[in-house]
């Protein structure tokens, strides 16, 4: 019996569940089963799930309550997540499959859980505990992460809660629409060049990306290895810390994961800054704002949402700097040089050989790959790999790839720079609020030049935030950006949380909900 | 540095060679699967190797060491970073699109190998050592229309050992690899075993006239023996001088080699080249090697061969051919070493190498390892030859109990045999006396100058004696004698 009558459960945030499981107050079974007739009874579905399975999340309910019982657990035990289907979960163990939104691995089954999933479920190894999140299902995104609208996916474009006749942004469309829409606490996403924060942004939730290396890529299906990122997605800063404190760490499974002790973002994040008061808690804290990513063409609704969520942050004790990021618009060809030439090679292996999708007929060896890719891949996973295999090709390469790996590091350099006289940087997360479905036609250049405030962040590896900062245009949320030095997520929540016990943005639903 | 070349037909030969030894890790190179050979298909493919979506690369440590081993015995530079690439092109065996190799930087940077041909010290100079993956195996045979893949090698760890184009002859090519071949083997970094393929080479070729500037190459693939190599060589060398000679240019492509016929023929030409798109592999940190790590690896290095080899010609006083061939692998030098201790006389201990047991183990196709002999038993054989106890057609027939497994003692074989040399020098006088009064025409053809005439004689004392007399004791007294 739930003795909690004064809010449906489906409202409950991460901390809130875990506290309320702890007590006993309410059963993970009971929250898993209201969350599942919730999505089941939906009448205007989202998109955002692409597979369930009641019979595998009632079973790990089951063993999270058993767990609860015996008076064990942490603060996650029990509480619902549901995954980006980018992230491998394991078969038979979850019974749901592992697409990455593309139609070359339809119904594909991994014989294992990426390090994040098994890290936030039941352990990476047996006899070790994982954080003992039970597994709602796996969320839609854009085909291998590639887009910013989530309309991308072989499995049909995901919605916004907040205007159905919109985009929840990309490629974690459907975990940022599914938080938003409370049909689950929490989700994982992955940030590639933005895929985290612009769709929180959009969405309205709490989305943080950690600085590169944070957390494990493995058994994530990569898109750019260099780039990618997984991170949580949630309704506030809080509960963002409390998964990523159980997401992240060294993994000997990837070489490129930091080798760092296991960090408590949570209760990082709740010690009081040095000199800060009950009325300032970020008293000390220097906030600088790149002038590029207030340009003049910025909408004037994402500007003022915005300059408003900084004035809050102002009144919290922050000092507002300016800072400058001169390279921030030769962040979009870089990156759309860099993640499409490494794209190009991680999506060789979907090749009809092994697993996944190969065509039905075919003449040769030649005529099978040729006819394999070109029914598996969809258009915008075609034009990365085209553009990819382009600037990575003899004649080339020195022109395209090594120049933009020359800018990519003198991206990283600025925002060294910047750092000397802030310890934050802030900014909007996307130029505009979310377009409507369908809106940008057929040019692909428009969802790539929107890129351009978050890509800064991703080519120089470090920690980036989007924390809700009320509605823009249309009754539609805007996001602030956050971007920390690296390692410094536990400075970007304390900031956020500080933020959010303050104001009420992130509370805010949409109509209806 | 290249020596002066013999001409074929007035041309002058031009190789350089790429060989892959398989590095002799228990696991594969970027993941834990198990690099054992002969397993049933796909059987030691794990998710990293069948590139799986989402699996990682993670670099075996023991590989690099093997690699800075083969960089420390060839003098070259062991670089504190080199970078692994990614080499893509689509094949049904290469599971992920992409070999992992080392291109621009790789660990092992110059350095030179050293051997001996035609009684002369060669160096071929090397062009620098990568470490790569090996990709799984494409099986044609037995599959109606079909193709079938085994991906138990795939991931498999290689050294890529790239020479200089310094060798003007098929022979030196192949002395050049007999001593690569041998040094892997003897720093422990590869089994070398060219029938499973851990050891083959890829021999570039041109020709070109004296003075000129280098001709194009072609490239013979995967050749996984020494003959293979010469022949592979000898016909390519024909065949672009032919070329030439009709007027006909060579155009740069990659060969193969049919054992079956000793020819060679185009796979593909530069034409049809792959654009392989190498760039940096982002799952892969550039690869650090520390001094620290170096000289950790050199502590532990064994005694080079060409060092054992020098240490062989100065203590022991052995000539240079006799020390390279007790120094072909470590196995053979530790065989000769103790042989050489336990009866003091090493150019007689070397003999015995290269002589008689060389000639049985190659009879019997074992390595040194698996002789039934062992070394204190040949020593002891040694011993009773030195000092005069048994003639070297005794010491054969006791090689030979020994060789088959006599559990009895040197000496006890050679009392059991009666093979003991006559050292009573009274009983032998009295049947030299005997000879000479028997053959008495011997004694005058020798008297009127013939040599042949007094090696009969020494026959009949041999004879006389049941073999036991010592010869050269008996030819001594019969000068004496006759004197």
């Amino acid at each position: 019996m739930s003795f909690l009558p004064d809010r449906e459960l489906h409202h409950l945030g991460v901390a809130e569940l875990g506290r309320a499981m702890q007590a006993r107050q309410v059963s993970s079974v009971e929250v898993a089963l209201h969350l599942l007739t919730q999505l089941a009874a939906q009448t205007q579905p989202l998109g955002a799930f692409l597979a369930t399975s009641a019979e595998l999340t009632l079973a790990q309910a089951r063993l999270a309550d058993a767990t609860l019982a015996r008076g064990e657990g942490g603060p996650l035990t029990g509480v619902p997540v549901a995954h980006k289907d980018i992230f491998a979960t394991s078969f038979p163990a979850s019974g749901l499959p592992t697409t990455a939104g593309s139609k070359i691995l339809a119904g594909y089954q991994s014989p294992f859980d990426a390090t994040v999933v098994a890290r936030l479920g039941s352990g990476e190894r047996a006899g070790e505990a994982g954080a003992g999140m039970v597994t709602l299902g796996k969320l839609n995104c854009d085909e291998f992460a590639m887009g910013s609208a989530n309309e991308n996916s072989a499995y049909g474009p995901v919605k916004n809660p907040w205007d159905l006749q919109r985009v929840p942004g990309g490629s974690s469309g459907g975990s940022a629409a599914a938080v938003a829409a409370r049909l689950v606490p929490a989700a994982t996403g992955t940030d590639t060049g933005g895929s985290i924060r612009q769709p929180a942004s959009f969405c309205g939730i709490t989305g943080i990306k950690p600085t590169y290396g944070v957390c494990s890529r493995y058994g994530m299906v990569a898109f750019a290895s260099s780039l990618d990122q997984a991170g949580p997605m949630a309704r506030s800063a809080e509960d963002c810390a409390l998964l990523l404190s159980a997401m992240s760490g060294f993994d000997e499974r990837d070489s490129t994961s930091a080798e760092r002790p296991p960090q408590d973002f949570h209760a990082q994040m709740l010690l009081p800054r040095e000199g800060a008061s009950a009325g300032r808690p970020l008293a000390g804290l220097r906030i600088g704002l790149p002038r590029e990513f207030f340009p003049a063409a910025l909408a004037a609704d994402v500007n003022g949402a915005v300059r408003g969520a900084l004035a809050e942050l102002e009144r919290l004790g922050a000092t507002l700097v300016d800072v400058s990021l001169p390279r921030t618009e030769l962040s979009i060809p870089v990156y759309y040089i860099i993640a499409p030439a490494e794209a190009s090679s991680n999506l060789s292996r979907f090749d009809g050989v092994k697993f996944g999708h190969r065509a039905a007929q075919y003449t040769d060896l030649m005529d099978m790959y040729k006819k394999t890719r070109a029914e598996g891949f969809g258009a915008e996973v075609k034009r990365r790999i085209m553009i990819g295999a382009y600037v990575l090709s003899h004649g080339y390469y020195d022109a395209y790839y090594l120049q933009a790996q020359k800018l990519r590091r003198m991206i990283a350099d600025d925002f060294q720079q910047c750092f000397k006289d802030c310890d934050l940087i802030a900014g909007p997360v996307a130029p505009t609020v979310a377009w409507k479905l369908g809106e940008q036609g057929d040019d692909p250049l428009q969802p790539y030049l929107a890129d351009i405030f978050t890509l800064p962040a991703s080519l120089a590896g470090l920690p980036g935030m989007s924390v809700p900062a009320g509605t823009g245009a249309h009754g539609m949320p805007v996001g602030l950006q956050l971007i920390g030095n690296y390692f410094t997520e536990a400075t970007l929540l304390h900031a956020a949380h500080a933020l959010q016990l303050a104001t009420d943005f992130h509370t805010r639903t949409p109509n209806g909900l | 540095m290249p020596s002066t070349p013999a001409l074929i037909r007035g041309f002058e030969v031009v190789i350089g060679l790429e060989t892959h030894a398989q590095l002799s890790t228990v696991s594969k190179i970027f993941s834990g699967a198990s690099t054992a050979f002969g397993a049933a298909p796909n059987t030691q493919a794990c998710a990293v190797d069948l590139a799986l979506p989402g699996t990682l690369p993670v670099m075996n440590r023991g590989a690099v060491e093997r690699a800075i081993r083969l960089g420390l015995a060839v003098g070259a530079r062991v670089a504190p970073l080199s970078i692994f690439a990614r080499k893509n092109y689509f094949y049904p065996d290469l599971p992920k699109g992409y070999q992992i190799s080392q291109y621009e930087i790789p660990v092992v940077q110059g350095g030179r190998v050293d051997f001996v041909l035609d009684g002369k010290a060669r160096s071929v100079r090397m062009t620098r050592a990568h470490l790569e993956e090996d990709a799984g195996k494409s099986l044609h045979e037995g599959y109606q229309g079909q193709t079938g893949i085994d991906l138990n090698r795939a991931g498999t760890p290689l050294l890529e050992i790239v020479s200089e184009p310094d060798m003007r002859s098929s022979a030196e090519a192949v002395e050049y690899a007999k001593a690569l071949h041998t040094l892997v083997v003897w720093l422990g970094i590869c089994d070398g075993n060219m029938q499973e393929g851990s050891f083959r080479c890829d021999a570039n070729v041109s020709v070109r006239r004296p003075g000129e500037a280098l001709g194009t190459r072609r490239e013979v693939k995967n050749l996984n023996s020494f003959r293979f190599l010469q022949q592979a060589i000898d016909f390519e060398v024909q065949w672009q001088i032919d070329r030439i000679e009709d007027g006909l240019a060579i155009e740069q492509a990659t060969v193969l080699f049919n054992p079956d016929t000793g020819e060679t023929r185009a796979m593909r030409s530069k034409e049809d080249a792959h654009d392989y798109r190498y760039f940096p592999d982002p799952d892969l940190p550039p690869l650090l090697i520390a001094p620290e790590w170096v000289e950790r690896v050199r502590a532990a290095m064994p005694e080079l061969p060409a060092l054992m080899s020098a240490r062989f010609q100065r203590d022991d006083g052995l000539p240079a051919d006799d020390a390279a061939m007790m120094t072909q692998s470590q196995a053979f030098a530790r065989y000769y070493e103790l042989v050489r201790d336990g009866c003091g006389q090493p150019k007689l201990a070397a003999n015995w190498l290269m002589g008689e047991l060389s000639k049985r183990l190659n009879a019997e196709g074992l390595s040194i390892d698996a002789a039934p002999l062992p070394p204190d038993a040949l020593a002891a054989l040694i011993r009773r030859v030195a000092d005069g106890t048994l003639s070297n057609n005794g010491a054969r027939q006791v090689f030979d109990a020994l060789w088959l497994g006599g559990s009895a003692g040197v000496d006890a074989l050679i009392e059991a045999k009666g093979l003991k040399q006559m050292d009573d020098a009274d009983a032998l006088g009295r049947i030299v006396d005997e000879v000479i009064a028997a053959n008495a025409r011997s004694v005058e053809e020798f008297r009127a100058g013939k040599d042949k005439a007094f090696n009969a004689l020494v026959g009949q004392v041999m004879k006389a004696s049941k073999g036991k007399a010592n010869p050269a004791q008996a030819s001594e007294l019969l000068r004496s004698r006759l004197g």
